[in-house]
């Protein structure tokens, strides 16, 4: 199995992602420059967090306009599980492969910090090695995750069980005051309708190794490889 | 000819930036502030005199980049 990583100018996450994808897959991914126009055949793309182009005009906004968007949308039509973190997130409901928008935080403030998520979905190729309602604990850090979309949008997700995590309490009560950015029912994570697009705020490259002090971000990308071996 | 375009939050959508702003200028004294809603202000320079292509134009990139129309309304003056 294969995977690209695409790069924006003002990525910073895609190389944390990039270890935690050759600790899973045992290679290393293909880093794939934003400018680029073909993508090698790959089983799996990974759109990671960062800045890119210094979030101007609007988080993701620039990227998702970028010459590899193309390709990468045409990817995730034909299958290829895509999966955003973070500003890979933002990219991909400016590109139109997810529902939403992530708005300024409630806050105004920038917000990092461990955050407890609860896993609403565990038949898909990102999250098959969690158990249902399990209560995971991954970091956050954005200024903008504040998901929010119409009405009738929302309704479409929750009917469709597109709605993949939720900040939660410890014990997986889904709370305001467990919600760190102000998000719509508290969602953390949506797929596409076909369910191989994934975006999330939370970072689970940044606990998917011992060394970083948790492993709870580990099996989405343990899951990736064996969903994609199979 | 420029185009000069006002890019707002939809009605209803909360607008946590605009409510700060409010509470700022409560903080400075300014009385009878009803409510403050804060967006986004672009200007281009286009080729060209027909002021309602340029409209259609200048529509169409607001719609494809410069507005997201989750959230967002755009408005759009075209000067000759």
């Amino acid at each position: 199995m294969t995977a690209a990583v695409i790069v924006f100018p003002g990525s910073n996450c895609d190389r944390d992602v990039a270890v935690s994808l050759e600790a899973a897959l045992g290679h290393k991914p293909l880093m794939v420059w934003h400018g680029d126009r073909a993508l090698p055949d790959v089983d799996l793309i990974v759109v990671p967090g960062g800045f890119s182009y210094g979030d101007y005009l609007r988080s993701g906004a620039m990227a998702a306009n970028s010459p590899i968007m193309r390709e990468v949308i045409s990817r995730a039509d034909g299958g290829t599980p895509v999966l955003g973190i973070c500003n890979g997130f933002q990219v991909l409901t400016e590109c139109g492969l997810l529902p939403g928008v992530l708005m300024r935080n409630a806050s105004l403030k920038f917000v990092c910090r461990d955050v407890d998520l609860r896993v609403e979905r565990v038949d898909t190729a990102f999250t098959r090695q969690y158990a249902k309602d399990q209560v995971i604990r991954i970091p956050v850090a954005h200024h903008d995750g504040n998901y929010f979309t119409d009405p009738a949008t929302h309704k479409a997700l929750e009917d469709n069980a597109q709605i993949a995590f939720r900040y939660c309490a410890a014990d997986g009560a889904l709370t305001e005051d467990a919600n760190p950015n102000g998000s719509l029912a508290n969602i953390a994570g949506i797929l596409n309708e076909a369910g191989n697009v994934l975006g999330m705020m939370p970072h689970p490259e940044r606990l998917a190794d011992p060394l970083l002090g948790g492993l709870d971000g580990a099996p989405i990308f343990s899951a990736l490889a064996e969903a994609v071996a199979a | 000819m420029k185009a000069r375009i006002h890019i707002t939050l939809k009605d209803g959508v909360l607008d946590p930036q605009g409510k700060a702003i409010h509470n700022s200028l409560e903080g400075l004294g300014f009385d009878g502030v009803n409510g403050v809603r804060q967006g986004k202000f672009i200007e281009i320079e286009l080729d060209g005199d027909d002021a309602a292509a340029a409209k259609a134009k200048v529509s169409a990139m607001c719609e494809q980049l410069l507005a997201n129309m989750v959230i967002e309304d755009y408005s759009v003056k075209i000067d000759g």
